[in-house]
Parts: C-alpha cells; structure tokens; sequence
C-alpha cells in the first residue's frame, strides 16, 4: 500500500489493524486509538481518499490503496481545514482532532462549500471536550479558504527558531523521548 | 530565587490591568494548536522507547472476593509473551485525586467486577492482549454482594447543617415544595484512554502517563512502588482529556512501572476503552430530596437538601451534592445531608464538577416547580433569593454576580419573562419550550510552583509541572507572562508536565489557572523588581512592552547577556476561610420535544458566567461551551448502567455509554460577566472549567416541562421517561 506518498508493505500478521500497523510499524502516531470498536472515529485516515476509521480496516484491506494520514494532510500544516481548527478554536484537548481534520478535508474535497446538514451527515466523531459547533464553523470557513474567498493569517511565525524552542521545550520536539537529565 | 506569597488578603490593586502589552484577556489562539491538528503533539503512549514490551490488564470475573491462584504457566509459552505480573503493589483502584499516596493494594483483593488484577506482558499488544484472555485465574468468591445504593443502609457524611426548623417553615409557608430527583452515574470517557510507558535503569524511573496532577501523582506512584521520590520522574505533557478521571494514578501507570522495574526493559501499558469504563472513577448516582418553603412573596424561608450517594468501603469520596447548596440560595431554615451507601460498583470519585453537576441540576429543577407554585417567573424567583451572605455560617462572597448573570443571560437569550404554562407552542410532531437555571461552581486554588527565566536574548521561559489537559494552561501562562514581562506571546515559551519541574497545583477542580498563573505572577514581579532597578525606575512605575522598556532600553540590553530566573509559589492562606468563593452563572435553554416518542432535542442554549477575570477569552469561552456540552449528556443521555446480579457495567463502551455528539449540540452563546476577584487569586481569576455544567442540564429539564408538561424527576430524560411523564 502506499502510506503519505511511499511505498510500505507490512511484514504483520494480515489481519492487524490498519491503525496499529500505521501507530507501531510506520510510528505515525498522529492517529488515534479512541475505542478500537469503530465509535469514536479518532482513529480515521483517508483510504483512497474516502474517511474511515483505520481500527475496522485491515492492513490485508488496505493492501494496494493510498493511505493518508493526518501527518500526510499537508506538507506544511497548511490545510485550510488545519488552519481553520486553530483559528476557530476547535481544538481542546486534540485527541479528537487529526480524525476530524481527516474527515473535513475529505468532505471539502468533494464539497467546498458544504451546509451544515452536509457537515453534521459527514462528521460522526465524538469529542469529548465539546468543540461540536466550534468545528461546524471551523469547516465551513476551510470551505472559504479552500475556494480562495477567504485568508487566514496562518499562527505568526515564532520568533523564536524551532531549532531553539526544541532545545528549551523538548515537547516540541515531538515524538522523540526528551534526554534523561 | 524565589517569590512567595501565602494570601491571607485580597488584592484588589489588579496590577496586571496596568501592564502595558495587552495579551492577557485577548483571544489568542493555544500555542499548541498546530502541532494538535497535525498529529505531532504526543500524548502519553506515543513516546518512542527501544525495546519496549507491551502490557495488557487482566480484569476480575468476580465482583468481590479473592484471586487465589494466577496460573502464569497458562500463557507463557504463547507467542512472544514474557512475563504475567502480580506483585503484590499492583492498584486494585486509581487513587483518588489530591490522595498523594498509594490507592488500594493489592489487586488480588477484588472489590467490583472489571478490577485490574494482573499484567500480561509480551513483545506486541496483540500477543499480550491475545494471552490476557487465556490466562487461568481462580477466585474466592463472596457470596451475598451489595450492588444496590437502594438496598443497603447508608452511612451518615460529616459536615451536615441544620438550623431553624426546616419541618414547621415547610407546614407555615404559603408555597411549598416536597420533591425528589434521581441521577444516574456518569463516566468522564475522555478521549485519550488511560496509557503509561515506563522505563526503569536500575536506578531511576521515568514514566510518560495520561495524568492531571503530576504534584500528588509522583507521591501516589512513589509510595505505591516503595521508591523515593527523587528516583522517579513523571512526564504529561499532552493529556487527550481528563475531567477527573486522571487526577489520580491509575491502575496502568503502576502495572507499568512494576513490570519495568522487574523485567529491565520499557513497558507500555494502555487500557482498552472498555478497560477504561470499567476501572476508571464514576461518577456516583445519587437521590436527591429538596424542601423549599417560600412566603408570598417567593422569598425562601425554608432550604432543605438531603441526598444519597455511594462508593466502594473504604473510600473516603463522596459525590459533594450539597456543594453550592450550601450557600447559593437564603432561607433561615436549614437542613443540608448526606449519606453514602457501600456498594460494589468501581470507584466512585471526580468526574467533572464534582457535586454541582448532578446537585445544581437537580436543585435547578426544584426551584421551577417552586417558580410555578409562586406564580413567580423563574429568572425572578432566583432574583429574590440571592443572600447577602454565606446563609449558614455568614461569612462574605469574595465577589458575586449571579444576578448580573442571570440579567444578562436572560437579554442575550430573548428570555420572555411573562406568564408561563406548558405546551404554549407546537411545530407539527414537536412541543417547544424554554427553560432556565444558575449555576454555582465554588472556587478553589492551590499552592503552586513556576519558574519563570528571562533569557539573555529577550524571550522567556516558563517551567513547572503543571499539566494541560485541553483547558489551554500553555497558552493562559505565555499570556501572564507576556503581559507581566512585555513580551509578545510567540516570545513565551512554556514547557510542563515534567516532574523536573516545580511542583504546580495540577488541573482539577477548576483551580488550575487562577493558582498556575498566579504563580507565574509572583515570579514575574520579582523578575520586574530587579529590571526596575537597572532601569532606575520604581517597580510600579516600569512599564515594558515588546520586549523593552517603554521610552527606554530593551530587555536584551538590561539583560547583559545573562539569563535572570525566578521561581513564584504561591499558596492560598486566609483568604480561603474567610470568604465564600464561587464562580456564578445562568443557563437558558429552547428545546423541543416530540409529542410521539418524548424525544427532546436541544434547539439553543446561552450561558452567562463571572469567573472573575477572563485570562484567554477563546480557551475560556471553550471551557463554557465544553461544560455545557456536558450539562446535554447529563439531561438527556449519560447514564451508567449496572447489571443488578454481579454489578458489572453493562454499556462499558462508547456505542452504549451516551456522550453528547455533534448532532446533539446546537450553537451555544456564551457571556462572559466583567468581573474581578480579588480573594479569589492574586490575579483576580476563578476557574471555568466545570462551571458550566453546574446546573445546565437543569435548565433542559425545565425547558421539557415548558414544552411539553412532563415534569421528569429523574435524568437522564431518555424518551421513555419523557413519555411516561407526558400528560394526555
Ligand atoms: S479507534 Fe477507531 S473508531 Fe475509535
Ligand atoms: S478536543 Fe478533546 S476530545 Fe475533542
């Protein structure tokens, strides 16, 4: 399958689910394990381009499709829908968030200007911290952005270099275990 | 060095609206945000380890008795296990939050169906979990179980009043109200389950956890262990949502740490959603009976508010109902109690706002068969009843704007305040309705710990270890910290959830902002008191803004290449005995309900709150629309369910266990009320972050009656109770 453009095949067992093989083999750990019953839906990523929860999906199902995760969305945390979870505040805890940013995304590329009928219909992940009618907003203003009828100043670049802000904040050095000190 | 400060005083010089950058109070977007929608912030389980083995819990068949017999030889020889852990300092339970020591040990002694009483370790999750359901365990198991908080006798709670004569104010008053109301239990079902990865070198511990307040957690994970503090390390620095169910350490963060201290390699432990449900705190059922007595002119005389709860034996929680009863409403005859009974179901301890959100919501709804018998307006009913002081022991409001709330709430939300009876507007299958209540919160904060250094190259750093489980504490302390120091908020770096850090109040209980940023605060003005002298000034006087003084030199300058570090701590002192603090608000709901199958959907909802000063009007105003949220599970859908033969919970996942979703939640207004304490914190802050859902789901069930006639007394009001209700 390809996996954020690459070609990956996974030497497991095929019937693992696709959202371990993506957490544990590839480390793309920015999908979520919510429930692993296929109710929570933190654990979506796009399968040729169509938003399903990657716990129900085998990697034996999966074998031959693209697979995008939230890590593969955008290159440079641009994505309209991104953006506009930042800005429209729809992001608290974020443990929800890479599977709605996955299924927003998926939904403006077929509708760039979806109702909020056709949102609702297309977002069914759960968010405990409550971000539900921050995140209909959140889409509807993707939708703008994506058709060129609306800018969003993207968060100002820091002004401090990341390189630095690592070494002072090891938490924003993702996924890396912070020294022993 | 250090700037300390024990409040026995308010402090209404509110220094920090006199400070010059203007970030404080703005809507500045969390700083975490973009590696949030991402994916690279990382949350618990996501720490990358070499050799890490996989833990997987067993949990208990039985609902009470004893494991006699783990027959580890059952499951060793399957693929890629390695080991199956029960010493004996596994946690039965999850510490309670604020214990700062050991929960329940060992888990062989079994106390409700679901408890952890093993670990399974093996090179994948799926080896482990694969042998977690093979491995042979024999109990003893106790007959005669108590599972109903009905059919036991309850234990009396400390801390009852009982003043006046609440039974001859009850039989002389022109209006009375005699009413009971049922809650069910709820789970907090934060997103994140419950993870811990640790990593044992033969000397220290370090362990990456889901928790809330690493300050009490590093007590509870040290004592649990039997290992020194200063040989352990804990480290949350993205917690996908707690709500009370990670205050305290759970069962998978001590499996962890015991299975890599044995075995010498990292061990990561993550429970199942199921798992979650099952061993992690619930929130307690409760019975509530209120007495309200009002004269003629809807004036209490009489306040009676006696509820049931539960827990397991031994726990010393119970589900504070009467909280802000105590003090919300006047009436000079009172009787305020509490009972627990022993039952065994899991833990009941904190979910979000604890007490209040089932107390308030009932007592709300009291309150409206109070406002119908008076003839009296609801708004205006609570109008009349607010008391000058604490009503019980007199003490002052450290501030108090429930009737500001309740004004402007009702003018934002269009509230008719006329004549009101049911069923005044029916849409085809549907009755519409309003209905409303307060709310009450009280505040609390903590002693508190941050360090705050001013760089050499004019940005500053904050540390402590403090964490932030989605309530935006990153973003609030770049914030102080800018406004105190002049630096704009991109010049802020802040970096917690690491015990390497001073110790901070932890998120809980609503008193993780006002006490963190207060903290902050100390730190900031001593930092200011020797910028001030090398700009000659005095510290009131020095005004900083964009990193430099204004009209002056910049930081960099006064800096002279060195870095200048303080550390606050601050510490609640008199202040908290000498005053009654809560945070205020009103809730005003439109629902509809369906004539046919008494289902109600929630059409529209404002909240108004005073929380004393606003830090972050965007993190704030989630905190709100989050808590209201809440309170529409807690009306219309949350509800644990309790098999009654062996207690086990029966919808332990997220398909059967209600949590609000998108389609249930409509636009939500929130209005916030200016407002500034100064007893409550140093920086004239209360907390948000449970407020709103403290009465919420008592302004839906008002809104049902309004609508339809069904006066429900038990929530959640799930359509068949809507039904049963409903008059002809
Ligand atoms: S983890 Fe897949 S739907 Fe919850
Ligand atoms: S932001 Fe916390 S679950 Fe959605």
């Amino acid at each position: 399958m390809t996996v954020n453009n690459r070609p990956v095949q996974y030497l497991l067992d095929p019937e693992t689910p696709l959202l371990f093989a993506l957490r544990e083999a590839s480390n793309l750990t920015g999908t979520k394990f919510g429930c692993g019953t296929g109710d929570c839906g933190a654990c979506m990523v796009l399968i040729d381009g169509v938003p399903l929860r990657s716990c129900l999906v085998s990697i034996a199902e999966a074998e031959g499709r693209v697979i995008t995760t939230i890590e593969g969305l955008s290159r440079d945390r641009s994505h309209p829908v991104q953006q506009a979870l930042v800005a429209e505040q729809a992001i608290q805890c974020g443990f929800c968030t890479p599977g709605i940013a996955i299924a927003a995304a998926a939904l403006l590329e077929d509708n760039p200007s979806p109702s909020r009928e056709q949102i609702d219909a297309a977002i069914p992940n759960l968010c405990r911290c409550g971000v539900y009618p921050r995140l209909v907003r959140a889409i509807e203003r993707a939708g703008r952005v994506a058709a060129r009828a609306e800018v969003i100043d993207a968060a100002p670049p820091p002004a401090i270099a990341p390189e630095e802000a690592a070494r002072d904040v090891p938490a924003l050095r993702t996924t890396t275990a912070p020294p022993r000190d | 060095m250090s700037a300390y400060l024990k409040q026995d005083e308010p402090d209404n010089v509110n220094r920090l609206d006199h400070m010059r950058q203007g970030v404080l109070g703005t809507d500045a977007s969390r700083i975490e945000g973009l590696l949030k929608v991402t994916g690279t912030a990382p949350y618990a389980a996501e720490y990358q380890l070499d050799d890490c083995l996989e833990g997987v819990l067993v949990t208990a068949t039985i609902s009470k008795g004893e494991v006699t017999a783990i027959d580890a030889d059952s499951v060793l020889s399957m693929p890629g296990v390695v080991a199956v852990i029960d010493d004996p300092s596994l946690t039965a339970r999850a510490a309670q939050g604020t214990a700062g020591e050991a929960p329940a040990q060992p888990a062989r002694e079994v106390g409700y169906f679901g408890q952890p009483i093993a670990l399974v370790v093996a090179e994948s999750f799926e080896q482990a979990r694969d042998a977690s359901k093979h491995l042979k365990v024999s109990y003893r198991a106790d007959d005669d179980v108590a599972f109903d908080p009905e059919a036991v006798e309850a234990e009396p709670q400390d801390g009852a009043t009982s003043q006046g004569d609440l039974a001859h104010a009850m039989k002389e008053a022109p209006f009375s109200v005699d009413v009971t109301y049922t809650t069910e239990g709820h789970s907090s079902a934060a997103m994140e389950p419950h993870a811990a990865i640790a990593q044992w070198d033969g000397d220290t511990l370090t362990v990456y956890a889901s928790l809330q307040m690493l300050n009490y957690n590093i007590s509870e994970l040290a004592d649990s262990l039997g290992l020194d503090e200063d040989k352990l390390r804990l480290v949350s620095r993205y917690v996908g949502g707690g709500f009370g169910s990670k205050l305290g350490v759970s069962e998978e963060t001590v499996a962890a740490s015991v299975a890599a201290m044995e075995l010498g390699r990292p061990v990561r432990v993550a429970m199942l959603r199921q798992q979650v449900l099952q061993c992690i705190m619930r929130r307690s059922e409760t019975r509530q009976r209120f007495r309200l007595a009002a004269g003629e002119d809807g004036k209490l005389t009489g306040f009676g508010h006696e509820a049931r709860v539960s827990n397991l034996p031994g726990e010393s929680f119970a589900e504070p109902v009467l909280q802000s009863s105590h003090f919300l409403y006047a009436g000079e005859n009172r009787e305020l109690s509490m009972e627990v009974a022993r039952i065994h179901r899991m833990t009941a301890g904190s979910v979000r706002a604890p007490g209040e959100a089932v107390g308030m919501p009932a007592l709300e709804c009291a309150m409206d068969v109070l406002a119908e018998k008076c003839g009296l307006d609801p708004v205006e009913l609570r109008l009349r009843n607010i008391p000058d002081r604490h009503p019980a022991n007199g003490t002052p409001f450290s501030s108090h704007k429930l009737a500001e709330c309740l004004k402007q709430g009702a003018e934002a939300f269009g509230w008719d305040s006329g004549p009101r009876s049911p069923r005044h507007t029916r849409e085809g299958e549907w009755w519409v309705g309003t209905g409303m209540a307060s709310a009450a919160r009280v505040h609390n904060v903590g002693e508190a710990k941050a360090r705050v250094t001013l760089k050499a190259d004019g940005t500053a750093l904050v540390e402590t270890d403090m964490t932030d489980i989605g309530t935006g504490t990153y973003t609030i302390l770049a914030q102080t910290v800018g406004e105190m120091l002049g630096l704009p908020v991109a010049k802020v770096l802040v970096e917690l959830g690491d015990t390497h850090h001073p110790r901070g109040p932890g998120s809980g209980g609503s008193w993780g902002a006002a006490s963190i940023c207060s903290a902050a605060y100390l730190a900031c003005l001593a930092l200011r008191e020797t910028l001030a002298k090398r700009a000659d000034v005095a510290e009131e006087k020095l005004e900083l803004k964009d990193g430099a003084v204004v009209g002056g030199a910049s930081l960099i300058d006064l800096l002279d290449g060195r870095d200048l570090a303080e550390e606050g701590h601050y510490e609640p002192g008199d202040i908290a005995d000498d005053f009654t603090a809560s945070g205020f608000g009103a809730f005003f709901a439109r629902v509809r309900v369906n004539r046919f199958t008494g289902e109600t959907r929630v059409e529209h909802m404002t909240g108004a709150f005073g929380f004393g000063r606003v830090l972050n009007t965007k993190t704030a105003r989630s905190q709100c629309l989050g808590g209201m949220t809440w309170s529409i599970g807690a009306a219309l859908t949350e509800a644990m369910l309790f098999d009654p033969v062996d207690g086990h919970l029966a919808n332990c996942d997220l398909a059967e266990y209600h949590v609000p979703v998108n389609r249930d939640v409509p636009d939500l207004d929130v209005v916030f009320v200016e407002e500034r304490d100064g007893a409550a914190s140093p920086i004239q802050a209360k907390g948000i972050g449970e407020l709103g859902m403290c009465g919420g789901a008592g302004a839906i069930a008002n809104a049902i009656y309004n609508a339809c006639g069904a006066r429900v007394f038990e929530f959640p009001m799930t359509p068949d109770k809507v039904l049963a209700a409903m008059p002809d």
